[in-house]
C-alpha cells in the first residue's frame, strides 16, 4: 500500500533541503518529493502532517540491546520497540552480549530476532576480539557476510595498540568501520564518576579526561598507520574534540559520535549519589558540555547516538561504586537534541543530520536521506509537542533514565520503517 | 537554635549554629564519664545499631561507650567485605535490620555515599561512622572539640593537615569543619596523594610539610595505608618519613603552643615521630576522650528528647 505524506516540512540534510514538500511512498521507496498538492491523493492512505517535520528515519548507532543474554534488562524486541518510540527507524547493536557478537551465528541470531520484532532496523556490530578478550581478531569476513555493518569491543577497549593496528588493517580488508570505545583502563583504574570537583566532594574515585584522550589520540595515531576508517564512539571530552578535529583537517578517514548525556548532563548529575548518573565515559563538565556542543555544530562530531544501556534495579539500586555504568537513551534522545535547537545551539537540519545522516554516513549503511528511490525509513516529528519524561511510560524494559521529571519539548509522532508505519502515537 | 535532622551524613549538611551547638552539648557531656557512676538515663529504651562494613575497633567503640554512658541499647554487626558480595544487597540488610526496630543506625561503609542510600530508605536515623573516601562526620567534631578546648575558639587559626589526603575522609571532613568554623586550613602531601580540585573546598594547597607547618596552630598527621607504595602513589617509606614525617625539628616551625593531632592509628615512624606523638603538644589521646562526648552529644540531638 501507498503513503501520501502531506503538508509537512521536509528536512532533508542529505541534500541540505528544509521546505515544505509532500512524499510518495510506495513498495517500501520513497518514490516522489514533489512541491505541495502536486501529488493526487489517489485513494492512498493520507497522512497529513501540517505542522511536522518530516525527516528522514533517525539512527542510533550506538545501541546495547542485551539480548542474547541477558534479557532480563532489554530484548531486541522491546529495545527496538523503545526505538521507535523514540523515533528510530534503525540502530546499531552492541556485540557485548553473552555470548559476545564475535560469529556470523550470534550475528544472524540478532538478525532473525530483529525481523520478528518488526520495529526498528538493527545492524549488527560485531567484535573486534574473540570475546571482545582483546587478545585474537574474530571473523570479520563472516561478520560481514552475516549482516555486520562494524566492528567494535565497546566497554572491553582494546589495550593492545598491536591487535589494534592489526583489527584495523583486517577491518579495512572487508571495508568495515572499526567503532572505538577509547578507554586506557589503567588509567581509569578504579575510578567511577568524572574526575573533577564533584567527585572531590563526593569522595569518589575519578576518572580523569585523559584516560579517555590518550585513547582517542592513539586509535586516530593507528588511524593514520592503516588508513582504516576509524569511527570514535561516545567522545565526551573537549580535548578529545580537539584531537578529532584535527584528525579531520589532517583529512583521515575518521567519524565521532556524543551522546545526548554529554551535552545535556554534567557531573554535577552524581551529586547525591544518584546511580542513574553513573556512566561510562563519565559525565563531564560545563566547559566539555560546551566543547561538544560546538563540535556538533560544526560537524566535528558527525553523530548523536545513545549508548542505550539497560540496567535493571540489580544493577542501579545499589551503593554508588558498586552500580553498572550505563542509562538508557532511546526515547529521550530526539528530545534532548531539539533543546539544542531551542537553544540556538543547532540548526533543525543539523540536529537531524546527528541523528541521521551523519550515523547513517559513518556506518556506510543505507537510511539518512529522503531522496526519491531510497528505502521509505521516515521520522514524524511534531517539534512544539511538550512532554514529561517519565520512565516507567517507556518501552524499554530497564528504567535507568537521569531525565525522569524533565519536560522536553518536541517528540517523534510517527515513525515509518520500509514504508510501514510501525509506531504512532 | 535547634538541631532538627533525622541524620548525620556529613559535615558538608551542617550550619556552623549547628556544629557549635554539638560542641556545647559534648563538652557539657565529657563530665559525665568522669563521675563514678559513668550513665545518665537520657536514652533509655532507645536502641543504637553498628553495622561496620569495614574494621574499626576505635570509633566502634566510641559509639557504644556513648551510647552506654546515655542507657542505650547497642547492638553490633560487622559485615566481612566478602560475604556482602555474595550475600544480600546494602538495601536488603538495612530492611533487615531496619525490621528490629532500631532508633538510629551507626553506618560505616567502604562505599562513599552508602550512609545516603540507607539514609534515603529507611526510616530511622542514619550516622554516617565513615564512607569509602568521602566523609568521617564525628571524627571531624570531636577534632574541633579537641581543639576548641585547647586554643578557646575554632576562628582565625591556622591547621595543617599532613599526609594521605586523597584516600582520606578524615581529611575532607575537617576541611570542611575548620574552614566552616572560620579557620586557615592548609594541606600538604606528595602530589599523587593530593586530589585535584582541593582548593576548591576553601583548603590552601602545598607539596611541602615544612611550609604547611610554618606559623600552624595545629597540625593534624594523617595515617600512610602501607599499601600506598605497591599501589605507585609513593617510592619508599624511608623517603615518604623523611618528607612527610612530622619530627620534632619541625615544631620548631609552628606557633610556640602548637598541638599535634592524628586520627589514629599510628604508624610510629612512618607519619609521626614517637618524640612528637608522646610529646608535650600532642593531644592524640585527647581526641580519643572527645569522640564518645561528641559521640554522645550526637545521638542525644537525634533520638533523644521528643523528636526520637
Amino acid at each position: 500500500m501507498s503513503l501520501l505524506i502531506k503538508g509537512g516540512l521536509v528536512v532533508d540534510p542529505s541534500r541540505h533541503l528544509e521546505e515544505p514538500l509532500d512524499l510518495l511512498v510506495d513498495k517500501g521507496k520513497i518514490v516522489a518529493v514533489e512541491p505541495p498538492g502536486q501529488i493526487p491523493d489517489n485513494g492512498r492512505r493520507i497522512i497529513s502532517a501540517p505542522g511536522l517535520v518530516v525527516a528522514p528515519g533517525l539512527i542510533d548507532m550506538h545501541v546495547h540491546l542485551r539480548e542474547p543474554g541477558e534479557e532480563y534488562k532489554e530484548t531486541i524486541a522491546t529495545g527496538t520497540r523503545a526505538a521507535v518510540q523514540g523515533g528510530f527507524t534503525a540502530v546499531a547493536a552492541m556485540p557485548n552480549t553473552r555470548p559476545v557478537n564475535d560469529t556470523a551465528a550470534v550475528t544472524r541470531l540478532i538478525l532473525t530476532q530483529a525481523r520478528e520484532a518488526g520495529n526498528a532496523r538493527v545492524y549488527p556490530v560485531g567484535a573486534i576480539s574473540m570475546g571482545s578478550k582483546g587478545q585474537a581478531l574474530s571473523e570479520y569476513g563472516d561478520l560481514k557476510a552475516a549482516g555486520a555493518v562494524a566492528l567494535s569491543d565497546d566497554g572491553q577497549p582494546v589495550s593492545s595498540s598491536l591487535l589494534m593496528r592489526r583489527a584495523m588493517e583486517y577491518a579495512r580488508t572487508f571495508d568495515l568501520p572499526i567503532i572505538s570505545h577509547c578507554e586506557d583502563l589503567e588509567l581509569r583504574a578504579d575510578g567511577v564518576m568524572h574526575e573533577g570537583r564533584v567527585s572531590l566532594q563526593l569522595g569518589l574515585k575519578g576518572i580523569p579526561a585523559a584516560a579517555e584522550e590518550v585513547m582517542v589520540y592513539r586509535d586516530l595515531t593507528l588511524c593514520r598507520l592503516t588508513g582504516a576508517r576509524l569511527h570514535i564512539a561516545h567522545v565526551s571530552t573537549g580535548g578529545s574534540v580537539a584531537i578529532i578535529r584535527l584528525a579531520k583537517a589532517m583529512g583521515l578517514p575518521v567519524t565521532a559520535e556524543t551522546a545526548p548525556h554529554y551535552f545535556s548532563l554534567t557531573e554535577a548529575a552524581v551529586l547525591g549519589y544518584d546511580t542513574n548518573a553513573k556512566v561510562n565515559p563519565p559525565l563531564r563538565t560545563d566547559l566539555d558540555a560546551t566543547s561538544i556542543k560546538e563540535a556538533l555544530r560544526d560537524g566535528t562530531l558527525d553523530a548523536i547516538a545513545t549508548d542505550h544501556a539497560p540496567h535493571s534495579s540489580l544493577e542501579k539500586e545499589v551503593e554508588f561504586n558498586a552500580a553498572a555504568f550505563g542509562l538508557i537513551g532511546l526515547e529521550t534522545s530526539l528530545g534532548l537534541t531539539l533543546k539544542l535547537v531551542q537553544a540556538g545551539d543547532l540548526s533543525l537540519l543539523q540536529a537531524i543530520s546527528r541523528l541521521s545522516t551523519g550515523p547513517a554516513q559513518a556506518l556506510g549503511v543505507e537510511g539518512g536521506t529522503l531522496a526519491v528511490g531510497a528505502a521509505a525509513d521516515i521520522t514524524l516529528i511534531d517539534l512544539n509537542r511538550e512532554w514529561t519524561v517519565d520512565a516507567n511510560t517507556f518501552a524499554s524494559r530497564s528504567r535507568n533514565c537521569p531525565f525522569n521529571g524533565w519536560t522536553l519539548k518536541g517528540k517523534a509522532v510517527m515513525t515509518i520503517v520500509g514504508g510501514k508505519v510501525v509506531w504512532e502515537e | 537554635m535547634e538541631f532538627r535532622r533525622k541524620d548525620l551524613l556529613g559535615i558538608v549538611d551542617l550550619e556552623p549554629e549547628e556544629i557549635r551547638l554539638i560542641l556545647d552539648t559534648a563538652a557539657s557531656f565529657k563530665e559525665i564519664s568522669i563521675r563514678p557512676i559513668k550513665k545518665v538515663p537520657t536514652l533509655r529504651g532507645k536502641m543504637m545499631m553498628t553495622v561496620f562494613y569495614e574494621p574499626s575497633t576505635r570509633t566502634r567503640t566510641s559509639f557504644e561507650v556513648a551510647a552506654k554512658r546515655l542507657s542505650a541499647d547497642t547492638q553490633s554487626l560487622t559485615v566481612a567485605a566478602s560475604s556482602a558480595v555474595k550475600g544480600e544487597t546494602l538495601a536488603d540488610t538495612a530492611h533487615n535490620l531496619e525490621a528490629m526496630n532500631p532508633d538510629v543506625l551507626v553506618i560505616r561503609h567502604y562505599a562513599s555515599g552508602a550512609p545516603h542510600f540507607l539514609a534515603q530508605r529507611l526510616k530511622c536515623g542514619v550516622i554516617n561512622a565513615g564512607d569509602g573516601l568521602h566523609e568521617h562526620p564525628t571524627q571531624a567534631l570531636l577534632d574541633l572539640l579537641t581543639v576548641q578546648e585547647a586554643k578557646g575558639r575554632l576562628d582565625g587559626l591556622k591547621i595543617a593537615i599532613i599526609g594521605d589526603i586523597a584516600h582520606s575522609r578524615v581529611a575532607r571532613s575537617d576541611i570542611l569543619a575548620f574552614t566552616k568554623m572560620g579557620s586557615q586550613v592548609t594541606v600538604a602531601g606528595p602530589a599523587t596523594l593530593l586530589p585535584p580540585y582541593l582548593e576548591t573546598l576553601g583548603a590552601t594547597v602545598t607539596t611541602s610539610l615544612v611550609e604547611a607547618v610554618r606559623g600552624a596552630d595545629v597540625i593534624m598527621m594523617l595515617r600512610l595505608q602501607l599499601e600506598r607504595m605497591s599501589q605507585g602513589f609513593i617510592s619508599t617509606l624511608r623517603e615518604y618519613r623523611q618528607f612527610f614525617g612530622l619530627e620534632p625539628r619541625h615544631l620548631q616551625l609552628a606557633k610556640d603552643d602548637a598541638i599535634i593531632m592524628h586520627p589514629g592509628p599510628l604508624n610510629r615512624g612512618v607519619e609521626i615521630s614517637p618524640e612528637v606523638a608522646d610529646g608535650p603538644h600532642s593531644l592524640i589521646l585527647e581526641q580519643v576522650t572527645n569522640g564518645v562526648a561528641v559521640r554522645m552529644a550526637v545521638l542525644y540531638f537525634l533520638i533523644g528528647g521528643e523528636k526520637g
